[in-house]
């Protein structure tokens, strides 16, 4: 009864829509608990078989839209759910990727046990930027994390366990069960596993009392601070559990490349992740992993259009942000 | 060198540094004072003006009636006249319509305005390197054993009286006084009867003007141009108005010129190679923004973004 409820108020919403008859067929059917686990599981099992069926390039772009969808979540987690806009996210996966590298190259750690290592300097790395700017307007803020994003990828450039400018070659692969990850249809297990991961750990965080503090704090920080919000601490919170997951897809990210280099944390890193969480709409979650992957499959389609690709995307961002701010598929205010 | 000569050589290249950075904080100072936009875009103008000012002394010849220092001068006003209409035209298309938005929305349009840019000219270029030659030779004077060239010396006073005709401007005519104003209370300003929207478009003419002539000196100095070039001197130029104190015109100056020497002493430190140099300034950027986010000339600011 309840399910039917809130279908109905879901029409109401969408009246003006043209596709409107079309969208609230399709919610009053996946408000069925039943059908939307169902269509969740043959989804899940698609995406599994996928590599028995495909090619090698096929699974290289799945691949990497995973490694993006786990990205553009953690972003999202920043941006979306908080509204601290960050233009250094690249740092993060930075982090990780390097923790990993050093540990595996340097001193031959094994990749798990990197992970663990990746995630606190992750939380270390949260925490430094995040602490002494939090309070800042938006706009600094912005600025601030630009200004971290390029002191760690310059930082990565200048020192000596870092490779300097040609970065860590031949960081060995991960063993499973003595069985050695190095085909991409491993990679690509790996990076879906870490997506779904993500994808429930936001979900989990969404509706929390946390996630519930993100959004307050979004819409009104004085109301959130006078309902007793620990503003700062919330954000910090927000920033720490995104540069997390950004830390885990690097780490992963180094040993599927075997190589890492600054050139992969370059600012313009940061802005495509910020553009696939815009694109898809900030703050909902099925929205940012379309958002992740367009810009995945947008490129790879349009092969031809090649050096036109960041031109493309930066109309594309005017357009959204003049027409539709709110994103492709975005978020519901009641 | 001799320690004496070090401090001379660093105080000169830190001014001639300190005045582009300063023309770019202008911009960037005077936008923000005006709309409250971070206007991300405006390092990619500054490096339009650099491309501008290029084509333009190619189309001459490098000279204009046979007159090299002639030619310059009359590819720097062309340049600033078209570069400034371009920045009225991205106000126009891109943040009229979003002057309302929340401000999220904004910044995030400016950095596609800012993407659009610097990969237009990526695609013109084929993202090379292009030489920017002038006619203008190695002719200087010598102070000890530092060589000045007049180019170096004339770049100098060049930006020092674009600023002081910019200053006359603000504080003398009347358009500086509705800008000023609007500065203050934009909504008010429309009820007195200002043209806030010419205002405004008038303000981005002006300061990407600035910006362009930057990026033309820019181009003189160091020789060549790059689409990217837009980037690193974007933190610094906003750096700059930061430390001035954001929204005050004589702040961006005087903070551009104290970027410009402690960047340039900075890299004499030990320890501090001029590889350490941007990491250096990004750093007075955060160290700044957290402890005196106001600035130097800044006023303290009740208002809550």
């Amino acid at each position: 009864m309840k399910e039917k409820q809130t279908a109905a108020a879901r029409t109401a919403i969408k009246r003006d829509n043209p596709l409107a008859g079309l969208i609230n067929r399709l919610y009053i059917i996946f408000d069925n608990k039943k059908i939307r686990y169902s269509v969740l599981a043959i989804a899940v099992a698609v995406l599994l078989y996928l590599p028995m069926i495909t090619s090698l390039y096929f699974m290289e772009v799945m691949t990497n839209v995973w490694f993006n969808v786990t990205v553009c979540l953690g972003l999202n987690i920043i941006v979306g759910f908080a509204g601290l806009l960050s233009l250094g996210y690249a740092a993060f996966f930075a982090v990780g990727a390097y923790t990993t590298g050093i540990l595996i190259s340097h001193y031959g750690v094994s990749f798990w046990l990197t992970l663990p290592v990746s995630v606190l300097m992750a939380i270390i790395a949260g925490l430094a930027i995040g602490a002494p700017t939090l309070k800042l307007r938006s706009d600094y803020l912005a600025i601030v994390t630009l200004g971290f994003g390029e002191i760690i990828r310059l930082a990565a450039r200048n020192l000596q366990i870092t490779g300097r400018a040609t970065g860590l070659v031949g960081i060995d692969r991960p063993v499973l069960f003595g069985m050695t990850l190095y085909k991409i249809n491993h990679f690509y297990y790996a990076f879906l596993l870490v997506a779904i991961l993500a994808i429930f750990v936001s979900y989990r965080l969404q509706d929390s009392r946390l996630g519930r503090a993100w959004k307050c704090i979004r819409e009104d920080e004085d109301a959130a601070e006078a309902m007793g919000i620990n503003v700062v601490a919330v954000r910090l919170y927000a920033f720490v559990i995104g540069s997390v997951f950004g830390a885990v897809a690097g780490s992963f990210m180094a040993v599927k490349m075997t190589a890492i280099s600054p050139e992969s944390f370059l600012f313009t890193q940061s802005v495509m992740i910020l553009l696939a969480v815009v694109l898809g709409g900030m703050g909902k979650i099925p929205g940012v992993i379309l958002g992740a992957f367009a810009i995945v499959v947008f490129p790879e389609v349009f092969r031809g259009i090649g050096e036109y690709r960041m031109l493309i995307f930066g109309l594309l961002l005017l357009v959204l942000m003049i027409y539709r701010p709110q994103g492709l598929w975005p978020e519901r205010h009641t | 060198m001799s320690f004496r000569e070090i401090i001379i050589q660093q105080l000169f290249n830190g001014l001639l540094l300190g005045s582009f950075y300063g023309l770019v904080a202008l911009g960037y100072s005077m936008v923000y004072g005006i709309i409250k936009l971070l206007n991300f875009a405006h390092a990619d103008i500054y490096m339009v003006g650099g491309f501008c000012s290029l084509s333009l002394l190619a189309f001459f010849g490098g000279t204009f009636f046979g007159n090299g220092w002639l030619g310059i001068i009359a590819a720097m006003l062309i340049t600033m006249i078209i570069v400034g209409l371009l920045g009225v035209l991205i106000e126009r298309i891109a943040y009229r319509p979003l002057r309302d938005a929340p401000r999220l929305s904004l910044l995030i349009t400016a950095l596609g305005v800012s993407m659009i840019l610097y990969n237009s000219v990526m695609v013109i270029t084929g993202g090379e390197y292009k030489a920017y030659k002038t006619g203008l030779g190695f002719e200087g004077f010598s102070l000890g054993s530092v060589h000045v060239t007049y180019t170096q010396a004339i770049l100098i006073v060049a930006a020092v009286s674009l600023m002081f005709v910019l200053h006359l401007f603000i504080t003398r005519t009347m358009y500086g006084k509705a800008m000023r104003a609007i500065s203050m209370d934009l909504d008010c300003c429309r009820l007195m009867g200002v043209n806030v929207n010419k205002i405004i478009a008038l303000t981005f003419f002006v300061g990407s003007a600035l910006a362009a002539s930057a990026g033309m000196m820019a181009g003189v100095y160091y020789g060549s141009l790059h689409f990217f070039m837009g980037f690193v001197i974007g933190i610094k130029a906003f750096t700059s108005a930061v430390i001035g104190g954001i929204g005050v015109i004589p702040g961006a100056m005087l903070g551009g010129v104290l970027l410009g020497l402690l960047e340039s002493f900075g890299t004499q430190i030990p320890f501090i190679g001029s590889e350490w140099k941007d990491v250096f300034s990004f750093s007075i950027l955060i160290l700044i923004l957290i402890f005196k986010p106001t600035g130097l000339l800044g006023k303290k600011e009740s208002e809550r973004m």
